[in-house]
């Protein structure tokens, strides 16, 4: 472990070590991304979905989000689904979801806050 | 930096570890692996949550999921339904945790909603081990920040503005023992950290040393800084392994990091910390038998003045502080006086952590804003008192402290109330008591305690607490006589007086607040010859009411002595002659025919 030897090299170090703990914080202010992990959400491609937008998250640095997990909700055919719950904003589901659409989710709605229409599960 | 989607907070505080947290971290990572899940889900060890007893405990994030009682054959499960499928495992949840199929986040745990977590900020949350977790949390900011932006007497003054006072018994303020430290003349001073921690039943600090060491390095720094040290030391009680263990790696790894040693962060700041072990004797902890010890003399208490502040370790201007004393100090730096001023009450500010046992639901760790009321702790904290039993008294302040009776629940804990009330803050030990508990019984406990720990060096503790303690055994085996409490109450004076340190000047503490609050039970002891609380072996007897007996022979078989007998479906009688009073035949009765009288 190299030697901190400056105020500033204590706050970068401070910066990058935040990643540690963010998780176990304030996480009621964070935007939810819920991934379907059902058995058939799970054979259509649901880990794919949710590491590309591991992936997504940690190469934009966002601290704002958690992803999470949920079990079948029914609805095989759509699988993969995600949910974005952003704070205090009703939940948006998205339907089909393979790795391009998924970093695409993140890039758009998660960051830009542009929910991408075509892909929102249709009114059933 | 990876990251994870979840993290497994693994408690390994020494509660946890006791019942096998370790095991259940092993297991975790093993299962984890297992399933290809490295990269998204991280596992960490972690201090003290609080609920010890219900360990081993574990917090998964980012829900917040709190499992208790987990065992290493649980983890496939969590890591499927949980980890993989996002399902909550209710049957290990913690009981409260769910309110109509909802999980309830944590801060809403009736044991948490009450709490403030200053002095325990980090402790359940970062991984003790791991100084970038503490860094992450704002670690070492506070000392960044007295380094370039505040004069040594700037963080006095900030300390003294707060408020802060001990947290290891006395109360005493600060930052003006700061003051009288930094006002001595000397070029060699030393800031010590009193970790001792003797009182029975107490873990506040050893919580703090395990889930959070850093912050009381931070604070030794923030310290010597003030008052111009350059060299610390931390008196641990051997008998605290993990402790001692996370202490060394967290130096270490401040030294590694040049946080502690030659030119802190390019300040030309320099100081290094150092551990010494204790070996347990009660008194050690207080403050000059303490100094005495680290200097590698018999750790005897000396009289004051001089203060340490004056002449302390090796003779020169000393400070020393108690562990959550020094927890709270980077808080203070960087959120401000004001902001800990404005917590507590007028003359008790901030926060206090207990360790809260005995006769209560939630046994444990909790830390609490200054001027929250008893029945608060006791009812909505803790959970009240188990199997429906009555309560009767809390014991503050250890062996140096009192009993505080039902009538003063409703009162504030601070500082000044406790002493008033006839007990103390002490370091932060709580026992709840019920019916059950004889209050002669109770004060004979904690005087057999300090009378045991008494270091002999002065006759008024040595002889007089003896004295006091053959009284309370008379009292308890029957054998009281006519002017025995106020022979008690003559004895605990003059000790009071003229003890040469605090434990002696205490120890008649328990007595007194008992005779204050239960003089009745006293009485009934001495002139009838009975034990209220059916608590005082001597003073009962068991018998079996024949109307209620249903002649079942459970109580035979229970029965290690062989006194009780009686024909089947026949009332069944007990041999005084044969009892021993086990109380096993009480406990096994399935109709309540047995009274103890
Ligand atoms: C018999 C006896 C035992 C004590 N044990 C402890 C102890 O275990 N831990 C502690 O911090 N203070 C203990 N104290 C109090 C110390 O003497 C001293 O007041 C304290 O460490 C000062 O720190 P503070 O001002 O931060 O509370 C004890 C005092 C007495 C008389
Ligand atoms: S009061 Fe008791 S413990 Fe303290 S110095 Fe005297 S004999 Fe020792
Ligand atoms: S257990 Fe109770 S009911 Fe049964 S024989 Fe003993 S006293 Fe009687
Ligand atoms: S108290 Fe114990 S020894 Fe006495 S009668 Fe009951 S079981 Fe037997
Ligand atoms: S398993 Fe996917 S909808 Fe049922
Ligand atoms: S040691 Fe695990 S909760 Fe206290």
């Amino acid at each position: 472990m190299a030697v901190i030897k400056s105020i500033e090299e204590l706050e970068k170090i401070r910066d990058q070590a935040k990643d540690l703990i963010n998780l176990r914080k304030d996480n009621e202010t964070k935007t939810r991304v819920v991934v379907g992990m059902g058995t058939c959400g799970i054979a259509a491609g649901a880990r794919q979905a949710m590491l590309a937008i591991l992936d997504e998250i940690k190469k934009r640095n966002l601290d704002n989000v958690i992803v999470t997990e949920t079990g079948c909700i029914g609805l095989c055919k759509y699988e993969p689904l995600v949910d974005v719950i952003k704070p205090n904003q009703p939940k948006v589901t998205y339907v089909n979801v393979n790795d391009e659409k998924a970093r695409q989710i993140v890039v758009k709605h998660i960051i830009n806050n542009q929910v991408i229409d075509d892909w929102v599960i249709p009114n059933i | 930096m990876e990251i994870y989607r979840a993290h497994v907070l693994v408690c390994k505080g020494t509660g946890c570890t006791a019942s096998g947290s370790e095991n259940v971290m092993e297991a975790f990572q093993k299962e984890i692996e297992k399933r290809g899940l490295s990269k998204e889900v991280r596992v960490v060890q972690t201090g003290c949550l609080g609920l010890c007893e219900l360990g081993p405990n574990v917090l998964i994030y980012p829900e917040g999921s709190y499992y208790c009682r987990v065992k290493a054959e649980d983890i496939p499960e969590i890591v499927e339904e949980h980890l993989v499928k996002g399902r909550i495992v209710e049957r290990l949840l913690y009981k409260e945790h769910l309110t109509e199929e909802r999980l309830r986040s944590l801060t809403d745990i009736d044991f948490y909603k009450k709490q403030k977590r200053i002095a325990l900020r980090n402790c359940g949350l970062i991984n003790p081990e791991v100084i970038e977790e503490y860094i992450a949390n704002d670690g070492y900011k506070a000392l960044a920040k007295v380094l370039t932006q505040m004069k040594p007497q700037e963080v006095i003054d900030e300390v003294k503005k707060s408020g802060l006072r001990g947290r290891g018994g006395g109360g005493f303020p600060t930052g003006n023992k700061w003051q009288f430290a930094a006002n001595a003349k000397g070029d060699i001073k030393y800031v010590v950290c009193n970790a001792d921690e003797g009182d029975p039943g107490a873990f506040m600090d050893r919580s703090v040393l395990e889930g959070d060491p850093h912050s009381v390095l931070e604070a030794m720094e923030i310290a010597g800084y003030a008052i111009g040290a350059q060299e610390g030391y931390i008196y641990v009680r051997a008998e605290y392994p993990i402790a001692v263990k996370r202490l060394e790696i967290a130096i270490n790894q401040a030294r590694e990091r040049g946080l502690l040693g030659k030119n802190i962060l390019g300040t030309g700041f320099n100081f290094d910390i150092f551990l010494r072990l204790g070996s347990g004797a009660f008194v050690c902890g207080e403050e000059t038998a303490l100094l005495a010890s680290v200097e590698g003399r018999r750790g005897e208490p000396r009289p004051r003045p001089p203060f340490p502040a004056n002449e302390g370790l090796w003779g020169k201007p000393t400070i020393i502080n108690n562990v959550e004393t020094y927890a709270n100090i980077p808080p203070i730096i960087l959120n401000g006086s004001d902001w800990f001023a404005s917590i507590g009450t007028e003359r008790s500010k901030g926060t206090k952590v207990f360790a809260v046992g005995g006769k209560i639901n939630n046994t444990g760790l909790v830390e609490i804003p200054m001027g929250t009321t008893l029945r608060e702790v006791i009812y909505e904290i803790g959970g009240g008192i188990p199997n429906g039993k009555k309560f009767k008294a809390v014991q503050t302040g250890g062996p140096s402290g009192g009993c505080i009776p039902a009538s003063l629940l409703d009162m504030p804990i601070e500082y000044d109330t406790l002493v008033q009330a006839g007990s103390m803050m002490g370091s932060g030990g709580m026992i709840v008591m019920d019916e059950d508990n004889c209050m002669v019984d109770i004060a004979k406990f904690f005087l057999t305690f300090t009378q045991d720990e008494s270091c002999g060096k002065c006759p008024p503790c040595r002889i007089g607490t003896k004295r006091m303690l053959e009284i309370l055994e008379r009292i308890t085996n029957g054998e009281g006589k006519e002017g025995d409490i106020e022979l008690l109450e003559n004895l605990a004076k003059s000790i009071k007086a003229s003890a040469l340190c605090g434990l002696g000047q205490t120890a008649p503490n328990p007595v007194l607040s008992t005779i204050r609050y239960f003089r009745d039970e006293y009485e009934a002891h001495i002139k009838e010859k009975r034990c209220p609380a059916g608590a005082c072996k001597a003073l009962i007897h068991y018998e079996v009411m024949a109307d209620k007996c249903r002649g079942c022979g459970l109580c035979v078989k229970v029965c290690p002595t062989g006194a009780i007998s009686g024909e089947r479906k026949q009332p069944h009688v007990i041999d005084q002659e044969k009892c021993i009073k086990c109380n096993s035949c009480f406990d096994r009765c399935p109709f309540g025919a047995i009274k103890k009288a």
